[in-house]
């Protein structure tokens, strides 16, 4: 079983408990305006890997992984794309007793029973997803990253109905994602689900900016600074204030 | 014994043996550092005084005095203080502080030229005695070098030899006059004086006349104690006098040596026995005891002597490496850290950061949870700390071993090492295809093997000439070091420190290699790509075009590691064959110091890619901008390199901006232990841990050669920091410290 992947990176420390070991995906339906990884966008070109290549890899990074409580995270790009060979991935994975993680967007849940099925399979070798959550606005979120959250709401929705672990992350970008009101509502959505874990709001940085460039495309967002860490912590305070972690 | 009072029984009463005693009575400490006490106001007072006398010594252009009239010796000096009253720890080289001593042992020219760089005179005198009577070391290795050895030393295929200085990394058991007192010592060195053997073969003869010296030094340390007051004929009686005695025993050693690395040994869990005795009969507090180890370790970052800008160049930045090992763990299973190994560490906070003196932490992946978070919270809080695995060195040491310099072992008071700096392996590789020619000189170096012919480089050939390279290399390097060694015994021999070490001792001929990264980089670039030759109108290889790309060390990928892997073996084996003086061990190490800027300059382009001049990557490491994967991946490429065939030292410098550490301190510091675990349990030797703050992201932009691996980290992405632009650079440098403030 083969994966299209984007990169390696062997000490990840923020995307997951302890030390992950990352797997960027090749591949992603929505085209976020502060998309750092717009490197990872291109479906079905990336580096061909199998899942043995990784795990052999993988394993040789046990002593790090354990002694921090660490484990593997596939991000992206889009992670849900490549159902099948992520289920074989995190398969291999949990017979090491290694810790699994899903960095996602759920940006192409869908209710088809063909994905259903492998969804569910999947879920079964899953630890924990980090869900972001770009923008509760249906309009501004497809604004923001070219589809509608409605099937993102949809997947967060399942996961709490499934008792799947998650933490939700949200970029917050001043003037786009940091509105009082949408913070708000996303809080109280947030609120709704029970398979909360950690509420993580990432401030926006231009750190992926040169990848733009580097693609000729027109950076969105030109002229936008980070956000003020008094506005990361009022955002954190709305979207937590309903929240019941597990 | 009145001084030995309350200390547990054992066979160190009736015979010279440190580890015995500290086994019997140390007292394991495995709680948390809440204990620990601030600065004294006597401490901030001494030690702005320190930073004031530093700052004139900067603006004096890096030296702020030097003796050019008297000779240093272990006695040539009357008592100097920075504040008497203050201090309670007394001694400085000279008759004050910052006054940095003359030392023609080693050779008369090169302690002329250091103090001609900063427009001091030699007294004539001394000049005349050095010059027209007493030889020195320099003198005795330049009568004996062959015409080959000055060439190779010329072209810097062996360089950075300590044939002009002193060879240092020999660390005296400085504890023994603690416990001992001088008069035992120097009664146990005449009995062995009056047993040697009765043959007098030249062993015999230097034999005997080493213990003497020994004998006279140690009288001489008595004087040198004396003209502060202090009587040190017998053993301390409390923690003041044992860190004091611990002290003049070190002093008298950097009188009389200015040996590149003059170490410590391993005194900190040793001295918190006397610290325990004294808390417990209530005659000293935790503040009092905190004080102690603040002025002891004061007078350690006072240490300095003479160096010319030459010597400069290949250490910079002034070391001394007053290295001190803290931690590890006994054979018995215990974990040898004690209080005082806290608050050897807090002296960092109490005196703040320094790189002196070079505390080293001992790390097992059992030692105490407490400890190991301390250790990462002061490293990312300091970047002071280096760390080197104790469960690959106890095998080899036992557990009454210390760091001298950087990465050396040795039992101490029971091994000494003949420092031999290192063998550049990278431009043995361009002599192989250029058949000994070298490509800077033009001028043959190497045997006259024949040159490579054909324009594109076969892996299988330039292995096979490489190997008779190398063979001819070694050879060449040893004798090279026989001659060093041979006259430094002569000529600089190290009276004081040898004195407190046994009579019979293990000597090690610790040899080095350059080039460790470039070379495998480059002989995985002929293996797996295509490496296209270009010459000059005389056929010399001067250039290399690469097609296609090639698996590079540093992103723990088998196909290049293992050449790395055998390189060290390879040439280790090849050292071994070659007899060395006074039967000295062979050892190895991968190890450059700043020296990797030297070397680099002084070799060609080499098939990896790497261009004339630039520098190598430091010691074992990666070359910068090379490792994709990441810092595991890193680690765990040089965690490969075989210990065993490198017994003298892997050294990795492994540096990273606190946010890639992840997002809360209490996050970092865990994330930091787990990697020096990890790294640990994987074998590797030896992290230098650098976090980073502003200035050094600053710094890394004017030098990024020095940050191979700083990472810029934030959810779900990574960026090396040197492959941004500069712009994009000064935006990090904003924006992270934007976010801080």
């Amino acid at each position: 079983m083969f994966g299209n992947i984007h990169s390696i990176e062997t000490l990840g420390t923020v995307d997951g408990p302890g030390i992950r070991y990352i797997v960027f995906t090749q591949g992603c339906l929505l085209r976020c305006q502060f998309c750092h990884n717009a490197d990872t966008w291109e479906i079905g070109t990336g580096k061909q890997m199998s899942v043995s290549e990784i795990i052999e890899d993988l394993q040789t990074y046990l002593p790090f992984i354990e002694a921090s409580g660490g484990g593997i995270t596939v991000s992206g790009g889009e992670p849900l794309l490549q159902i099948p060979f992520l289920t074989e991935l995190f398969k291999e994975c949990k017979k090491l007793g290694i810790h699994t993680t899903i960095d996602s967007s759920g940006g192409c849940y869908s209710a088809s029973s063909h994905f259903q099925q492998q969804l569910a399979e999947l879920l079964k070798y899953t630890d924990l997803i980090l869900l972001d959550l770009k923008h509760i606005d249906r309009e501004k979120h497809k604004k923001l990253t070219g589809l509608t959250n409605d099937h993102i709401l949809e997947f967060a929705r399942f996961l709490s109905d499934h008792q799947v672990p998650i933490w939700v992350r949200h970029v917050l970008v001043p003037g786009t994602t940091d509105s009082h009101e949408d913070l708000d509502r996303l809080g109280k959505f947030i609120g709704t689900l029970n398979n909360v874990s950690k509420v993580e709001v990432l401030p926006y940085h231009k750190l992926g900016v040169y990848k733009w460039e580097a693609l000729g495309m027109e950076y969105p967002l030109q002229g936008v600074e980070p956000p003020s860490e008094e506005s990361v912590q009022k955002a954190y305070r709305l979207l937590t204030a309903e929240v019941v972690t597990i | 014994m009145e001084q030995w009072r309350g200390f547990a029984s054992g066979k160190w009463q009736n015979e010279i043996d440190i580890r015995d005693f500290i086994l019997k009575n140390f007292t394991q400490y495995d709680g948390e550092e809440s204990f620990l006490s601030s600065a004294t106001r006597a401490t901030d007072d001494l030690w702005k005084q320190v930073m004031e006398l530093t700052r004139k010594e900067r603006e004096n252009g890096g030296v702020l005095d030097m003796d050019t009239e008297i000779v240093s010796t272990i006695t040539s000096h009357g008592p100097g203080y920075l504040d008497k009253d203050k201090e309670t720890i007394v001694g400085v080289q000279t008759d004050e502080p910052f006054k940095r001593s003359m030392q023609p042992f080693g050779g008369i020219r090169m302690a002329k030229a250091a103090l001609e760089s900063y427009c001091y005179l030699l007294n004539e005198e001394v000049e005349r005695i050095f010059s027209d009577f007493r030889k020195t070391h320099n003198q005795g290795v330049f009568d004996a070098y062959t015409q080959e050895m000055l060439l190779a030393r010329k072209a810097g295929i062996i360089t950075g030899l300590p044939d002009a200085y002193g060879r240092g990394r020999i660390i005296g058991d400085y504890r023994r006059v603690a416990l001992y007192g001088v008069d035992f010592l120097m009664a146990e060195k005449k009995k062995d004086h009056e047993s040697t053997s009765k043959i007098m073969t030249e062993d015999t003869i230097r034999l005997r006349e080493e213990i003497s010296e020994q004998y006279r030094a140690l009288s001489e340390l008595k004087k040198l104690a004396a003209s502060y007051g202090f009587d040190i004929s017998k053993p301390a009686s409390n923690a003041r006098e044992a860190f004091q005695w611990v002290y003049f025993a070190y002093l008298a050693a950097i009188k009389e040596q200015n040996g590149a690395a003059m170490s410590l040994g391993r005194v900190s869990t040793f001295l918190d026995i006397f610290v325990e005795r004294d808390l417990q009969e209530g005659i000293l507090t935790e503040t009092e005891a905190q004080e102690l180890v603040d002025h002891f370790v004061m007078k350690l970052r006072l240490v300095k002597f003479a160096r010319t800008p030459d010597y400069n160049e290949l250490f910079s930045g002034d070391p001394t490496w007053v290295t001190e090992s803290i931690g590890g763990m006994a054979q018995d299973g215990r974990a040898l850290v004690t209080k005082n190994s806290f608050r050897f560490l807090h002296t960092l906070d109490n005196l703040g950061p320094a790189p002196e003196p070079n505390l080293t932490v001992l790390w097992s992946t059992k030692l105490p949870e407490n400890f190991k978070k301390y250790c990462a919270k002061m490293s990312i809080k300091t970047s002071s700390i280096q760390y080197e695995n104790d469960d690959i060195m106890r095998p080899e040491y036992g557990d009454d071993y210390g760091i001298a310099c950087c990465v050396s072992a040795m039992r101490i008071g029971k091994q000494m090492q003949f420092f031999g700096a290192r063998a550049n392996l990278a431009k043995a590789l361009l002599y192989a295809i250029n058949g000994g020619v070298d490509e800077k000189l033009k001028i043959q170096v190497g045997p006259k093997f024949l040159p490579i012919k054909s324009d594109i480089l076969e892996y299988e050939e330039v292995m096979e000439r490489f190997d008779h390279m190398m063979e001819w290399l070694a050879g060449l390097y040893i004798n090279t070091l026989n001659i060093i060694h041979y006259m430094h015994d002569k000529y600089s021999y190290e009276r004081i420190e040898m004195a407190l070490h046994d009579t019979e001792i293990l000597r090690t001929m610790a040899t080095g290699i350059a080039g460790l990264s470039v070379v495998a980089d480059s002989l995985s670039a002929i293996k797996h790509a295509k490496v296209k030759v270009i010459r000059d109108e005389n056929g010399l290889a001067v250039d290399f075009e690469t097609e296609g790309d090639f698996p590079k060390y540093g992103n723990n990928d088998d196909r290049v590691d293992t050449i790395a892997v055998e390189l060290v073996k390879t040439f280790m084996k090849k050292l071994r064959k070659h007899p060395t003086y006074r039967g000295s061990m062979h050892t190895m190490s991968i190890l450059t110091i700043t020296s990797n800027v030297v070397y680099g300059k002084k070799t060609g382009n080499t098939p990896d890619g790497r261009r004339a001049g630039e520098p190598f990557a430091p010691g074992a490491n990666p070359m910068h901008g090379r490792d994709t994967k990441g810092t595991l991946a890193s680690l765990s490429s040089v965690a490969k390199l075989p210990y065993e065939y490198a017994l003298d030292g892997i050294s990795n410098t492994f540096s990273i901006v606190p946010k890639a550490l992840g997002k809360e301190e209490d996050g970092r510091t865990k994330i930091l232990v787990a990697i020096l675990d990890g790294y640990a349990a994987k074998t590797g030797h030896h992290l230098n841990v650098n976090v980073f703050n502003r200035e050094t992201l600053m710094n890394a932009m004017e030098h990024p050669e020095e940050y191979p691996q700083l990472t810029i980290r934030v959810s779900g992405y990574a960026v090396n920091f040197i492959k941004l632009t500069r712009e994009q650079q000064l935006d990090v440098i904003n924006r992270t410290f934007h976010e801080t403030m």
